[in-house]
Parts: C-alpha cells; structure tokens; sequence
C-alpha cells in the first residue's frame, strides 16, 4: 500500500492505491452521471407522457407532420456514430493510437451530421409556422380550440430535441478534445479511460435519440393513413 | 492505525501559502474551507433578509417595507438559506472535509471534480445576488407558475439560473461522495464499520443525484417558458400549471432531506462520542438513512394537498408521507437508547446533538400534522408550516451543522474553540431558537397566513415575541462567528483527539496532514469501539 505518492501519472493520481481502481471509479462515476442524466431528461418524458394522454389525436397529427424519413435517417446516422465510437474504445484497448484518432475523427463527422440534419428540420419548421408561442402558429387538420394542445406537441419537440442537440454538441467538444490529446499520443492500452467514459456518454446521448424517434415522429404510424 | 503522537509540522494548512494555492487547491480539505467561508456569506444575507421580515412583523401594519418588498425579502430569504446555505452545508463543508478521512482516503475520488463544485455554487450564488441586487424576486422561492412565468416582473430567470447552476454543484458532490464510498474505503473498512456520518451523506448523495436533475429540467422548462413562451405550463394552451408544482416539489421535497440526513449522521457522531457508547442498532441507524432517502422520493404530493390534486393521489401521498417518520423515529429512539447507561458529558457539541433531537422531534411531529389531509387544509400556508419547516431545517439542520462544526473545528484548525463561551452561545441559540418558532405554531392554528406583511392586531403580541426571539438567535449566531475567528489565533492548540473518540479522522493529527494520514490505516474494528477503548485505557491504568 503506497502512502504518499510523489508523482502523478495520468494513471494512477494521487489519490488511489492502484490503476484499477482509478479506472473503476471514472467508470462508476460516469454511470452515475448518467444516471443523473436520465432523471433529468425524465422529467421532460413525464410531461411528455402526461399531454399526450390527454391529448391523443392532436399529438398524432402534430406528429405526422414531421417527416419520418428524415428523421429515420438521422437515426441510422447516430447508430453509425455509436459503432465507430465503440471501435475507438476497442482501438483504445488494444493500444492502437491512429486508429483512436481515425474512429473518433469519424464519430465526430457522423455527429456533427446528424446535427446539420437536425437545423435543418428545425429550420422547415419555422418556415412551416410550427413554432409554439408566435401568433402565426398553425397547424393544419387541427380545430381552432386545439391549436393551443397542438402548440404544446411542439414545446415538447423543440425542448425535447434541442436539449438532446445540445448534449451532442457537449460530445462534439468532448470528441475534439479526445482527437486532440489522441493524436498526441496521450492514450495508450494501458490508460485510455477518458475515451471508454466518453464512449459511456456517447452511447447515452444516442439512446435518448432512439426514445426520441418514435415518440415524437411516429405516433400515429399504426393508423392507417 | 498510527498514534496522534506522530506530530508531523507540515500539515494542509502551511504546506503551501498564497492566494493560488487556495483557489486552484485539489485538497478536500481547503475546498471544505472554501465552502465554509463561502455559505457563511450566504447565510448572513440570507439572516438579514429574515431580520428585515421580522421587524417589518413587529406591527400589525406595513410600516417598514411595501408589500412588494416584502414579497422580494422572503423570496430571497428562502432562495439564499436554502439553496446556496442549507443543502451545501454538512455535505460541502463537513463532508468534504471528513468524509474521506472517515473511511481512511487520501481524497475524494473526483479532486478537480470537487473544486469545480465550489466554484458553481460560488457562480450560481453570484447570479443569484446580483438578481437581488438588480431588482429581486418576488415569486416566493418554489416559483409557481404561471406567476413565476408569465406576470413576475422580478429577475426570475437570474434567480432561477443562479439555483440551476448551484445544482450542479450539489449533483457533483454527491457523485464524488457515492464513488469515493463506493472504492476508496481503506483496509479493512467494511460497509459496516463505516460511522454513520458516512451512511447519512451516501444516503444524502443518492438523493442529490437522483433529485436534483428533476430540478434542473423543471429550471429549464420554466426559463423555456418565460423567455421563448413554449407554454408547457400555461393553461391557456392547455398546459398545467400543477405539473410545475409536482415536477418541483419531486426534487424540493427530498431535498428537505437532503439538508437534515447529514444532520443526523453528526448527530450520530456526537451521541456515540460524547456517551462513549456505540449507537445502538448500529445497522438500523444506518439503514434507517437509507430508508428515509429512498421514502422521501415517493411523497412529494403532500404540497399539493389543495393544488387541485385528486383525492385519491392525496390520501396516498398522505399515507406515504406517515411512513417517513418510521425511520426518523428510529433514530430519534436510537439516540436516547444510546444516552442509556452512557457516561455523557455535556461538551458544546453534545449539547447540539440534544438540541437537535429535541427540536426534530417537535418538528417531525408537527409533520405528521401537516400530512393528515384534515389538518392540512386547515393550517395550509399558516404560519404554522413555517414553524414545522423552521423546526427541521434551522432546529435540525442547522444545528447538527453547528454542533458538527464545533465537533470537528479542533481538527480543522488545530485550535480549541473557547468551551465557556460556546455553550452560553448554544443556549442563546436554543432558547432564541425556540422564542422566534414556538409563536408562529399558535399563530399559524389561529389562522394567520403565510407570506403577508400585514396583519390583524390580534397577532400582534405573539409576532413580537417571535421577533424578540429572532433578535436573541442573531445574537446566538454572532458569538460563535467571533470566538471561531478569535481561537484561529488565540486558542488552545488542540491535540489529535481532544473528545477521546474512535474515528479515523481523530488517530492523524490536528491539523491533518496533505494527505490525512501518514500511512493507509489498517482498520480492524467497528465505528463506535467504545467498549473495548475503554477496556484498553482500563488496562493500561
């Protein structure tokens, strides 16, 4: 058992006994952080959960006006996202530096199209008048009285989606920081936790997505149209 | 384990000086220091505001203040002791500063993590000032909507941001406190030989982690709605003002507990030493923590009783809320079953303890009041909540905060605070404590409402009793802020283990070491080994 330790490694700080358990306690942390994470985008699913059950038909047509397509697509590219993620984190076990960068470089690029993806969905909403609080709001299909429930749909779409935007630009920056610190060489097999942590959260931020998806694009697929 | 007698000269304290080595400090025990003198800030605006409240209170009319004002003084009032003193309190100060000494760590797992966390509380507070400075607030500190959303003309969104980036202060520290529980516990330092304190701030950081996030969304959907009108609470589109309600009072109820559990992990500490006894039912204390955390998440409703909530979700809060004062009782039982047969002795710290225990009692009882659905239509938004909230938060909190502070400050410092002094200021606190609170009981029964700064002339004499009591409590905080100050320099030098008590963070030296201990210590015996301590100090005469 080492009493004082005089230097730090990047490995092993001061703090802790052995590199395992260092490794193991960036890793609980992290799970709890996401842990954290699903309270807070909990409480939006509750309101979510709570004006849908009351206001069923006009979520669904709300609904409808999103293009499933689009939305189907940007799916697949986050799911891509989350594979080369996990390549990076299995470049990091194995010790190989390039392949690290390359796999994070790469995860990198999916995000950041899944987010172009995203403002430009965001944008034909604003040019679709499908903007909750601005006098022009309308959604077609809709009875006057109930365009205020449909407005509600769209609060919940714009807070929903933009806070789960917002995560994946905090991950953008993780990744940025990783590729950088990669490419110096900083991680190697015997010390790649910041990339497996970033990898947790990565995963996370990408699940999220996958309750997004039918939640919000596809209630009413089950209908015949 | 190794001896106090062990000296070491270098210690944390002048093993590095100047500005930087404070403000970019990894050590928990400087951050610790750095929560102190931070909340201690707090706490005085916050008591000043609730000076301000108590004179305007002296007559009947609004003399002092306008109504407006008054409203702004007892929003920042609540928004000051709560969030920026209350919750960080025990956890940020005491708890990070003994936490990993207790299970024999040389830090947190987390250290920069850490000092993150001080620097958004000191963010968050700042924001939170100058909303008070600029203009104030005046939506009371739950900020119901739609006022909060759509009329308040205050600085609700810097208020609000101020209280959203503090919660990530208390979300950080908790995540430090689980994971430094979790994997840096020393040799030998089982789950079950972990003093209670220990149990108390786990069962704390599972709520901080698991509540305060809830908060946060309830934050941003609040500053969603004011700033770009979504209208997720606005019944004019069909939202619901209520769901606001549940949504914060799922962080804001259990975050009562968040302020009391580390309360009664001091208290625990306290009794066993100052009995020389373990507590009794070690486990159950312990798991009693846990049980109170895990309960406080499921009776958030019982705010709600007259928000339109149905009868059915109120009769259900109600009863789940009567389940919270099974485990709070059990501690309540195990103390005084610990003072049996004890030989107690009435140092300060002690007398904190049983000033705690009495006052959390009487407040704990008049909870079950406030929960049976009768009673609480009743005395809804009376005084008498603000008696029953006051009696958990200042008689429980902040005084198991104050008997921990003058339990721990001889390690902390390495100077005796002055005995004689201290428990005349104890006393003050208890009988200044009891003056300003007991009053408003009677007059909330009576029927006088809550968050008014006028009032019929019937009150007037208990509010001035109240006031006069309040006048006494200031009094009672003040001499410990100057004796604490003053035994910085001029106190007795404290020896490693002044109180004779079992903990870990007592066998290193007053002040500790950088990194606590001079060697990991081995740990081969439960918390509380009174017994066979005192069969050793037999033995050796």
């Amino acid at each position: 058992m080492a009493d004082h330790a005089p230097t730090e490694t990047l490995a092993l700080r001061v703090q802790f006994d052995t590199e395992a358990q260092q490794k193991d306690a960036a890793t609980l942390g992290m799970w709890l952080f996401l842990i954290t994470e699903i309270m807070f985008f909990g409480g939006m699913f509750a309101v979510y959960t709570v004006y849908r059950s009351w206001y069923p038909d006009v979520f669904a047509i709300a609904s409808s006006s999103l293009n499933e397509i689009i939305g189907a697509l940007n799916t697949g590219v986050l799911l891509l996202s989350s594979f080369t993620m996990v390549l990076a984190v299995r470049a990091g076990q194995l010790g190989q530096q390039k392949a690290i960068v390359m796999f994070l470089i790469l995860t990198l690029l999916f995000g950041g199209v899944f987010l172009g993806v995203k403002a430009y969905e965001w944008n034909q909403k604003f040019e679709e008048h499908h903007i909750p609080g601005q006098a022009a709001f309308h959604l077609d299909g809709v009875l006057p009285g109930d365009q205020g429930h449909a407005q509600l749909f769209f609060s919940i779409y714009f807070a929903m989606t933009g806070l789960h935007a917002l995560h994946m630009v905090i991950g953008v920056g993780i990744l940025l920081i990783l590729i950088v610190q990669a490419r110096k060489g900083r991680f190697s097999a015997s010390y790649y936790t910041p990339v497996d942590v970033a990898g947790l959260y990565w995963h996370f931020v990408d699940i999220i997505w996958i309750f997004l998806f039918p939640l919000l694009y596809l209630i009413d697929r089950h209908l015949v149209k | 384990m190794i001896t106090a007698a062990a000296q070491e000269r270098e210690h944390y304290l002048n093993a590095s000086y100047g500005l930087k080595s404070w403000l970019l400090t990894k050590d928990h025990k400087r951050i610790g220091l750095l929560y102190l003198a931070t909340i201690t800030l707090f706490f005085f605006i916050g008591g000043a505001f609730a000076t301000l409240i108590r004179v305007e209170l002296l007559t009947p009319q609004g003399d002092l203040v306008s109504s407006e004002t008054y409203n702004k003084l007892f929003t920042m009032h609540g928004v000051m002791m709560i969030f920026f003193f209350l919750i960080p309190s025990i956890p940020a100060v005491l708890g990070n500063f003994f936490l990993p000494m207790m299970i024999g760590a040389r830090d947190l797992a987390f250290p920069k993590l850490n000092l993150l966390s001080w620097y958004l509380l000191v963010v968050g507070g700042l924001f939170s000032l100058y909303a008070m400075l600029a203009g104030g607030v005046d939506t009371g500190w739950t900020f119901y909507t739609p006022y909060s959303t759509t009329y308040s003309n205050g600085y609700v969104i810097a208020t609000a941001l101020g209280i959203f980036i503090a919660g990530f202060s208390s979300i950080l520290t908790g995540l430090n406190f689980i994971v430094t529980i979790h994997r840096m516990r020393a040799p030998g330092m089982t789950w079950f030989r972990m003093p209670l304190f220990v149990w108390a701030h786990y069962a704390t950081s599972l709520i901080q982690v698991l509540g305060t996030p809830v908060l946060a969304v309830t934050i941003v959907l609040l500053f969603l709605e004011r700033v770009f009108h979504l209208g997720i609470f606005d019944p004019a589109r069909g939202g619901d003002p209520v769901l606001f309600q549940h949504l914060f009072w799922f962080y804001s109820h259990p975050a009562v507990y968040i302020m009391v559990l580390p309360s009664m992990g001091v208290v625990s500490e306290i009794i066993s030493t100052f009995s020389r006894k373990a507590i009794f039912g070690y486990r159950i204390v312990a798991f009693s923590s846990v049980a109170i955390a895990v309960l406080g998440f499921l009776v958030w409703g019982h705010h709600l009783f007259v928000s339109g909530q149905s009868l059915y979700a109120g009769m259900v809060f109600s009863f789940l809320s009567y389940f919270v004062a099974i485990p709070s009782a059990i501690k309540v039982f195990n103390w005084t079953a610990t003072l049996y047969k004890g030989s107690i002795s009435f140092q300060t710290p002690m007398l904190y303890a049983l000033g705690f225990i009495g006052l959390f009692t009487i407040g704990g009882l008049t909870g079950l009041f406030v929960a049976a659905l009768g009673i609480d239509i009743h005395v809804t938004d009376t005084y008498f909540v603000v008696a029953h909230f006051h009696y958990i938060m200042v008689g429980g909190a902040l005084m198991g905060y104050l008997g921990g502070m003058h339990f721990w400050w001889p390690k902390m410092t390495g100077r005796m605070y002055p005995e004689g002094w201290a428990k005349l200021s104890a006393l003050v606190i208890f009988l200044g404590f009891n003056l300003t609170f007991f009053p408003q009981f009677i007059l909330g029964y009576l029927g006088m409402p809550r968050r008014y700064h006028v009032y019929p002339p019937e009150f007037q004499v208990l509010n001035v009793l109240s006031t006069a009591g309040a006048s006494v409590l200031a009094v009672g905080y003040m001499i410990p802020m100057i004796y604490f100050i003053w035994s910085l320099r001029y106190g007795k030098e404290a020896p490693a283990n002044p109180w004779g008590a079992t903990g870990l963070e007592w066998q290193t030296s007053s002040p500790p070491p950088v990194h606590n201990f001079e060697e990991t210590p081995v740990v081969t015996h439960g918390a509380y080994d009174y017994a066979s301590l005192m069969a050793e100090e037999a033995e050796v005469g």
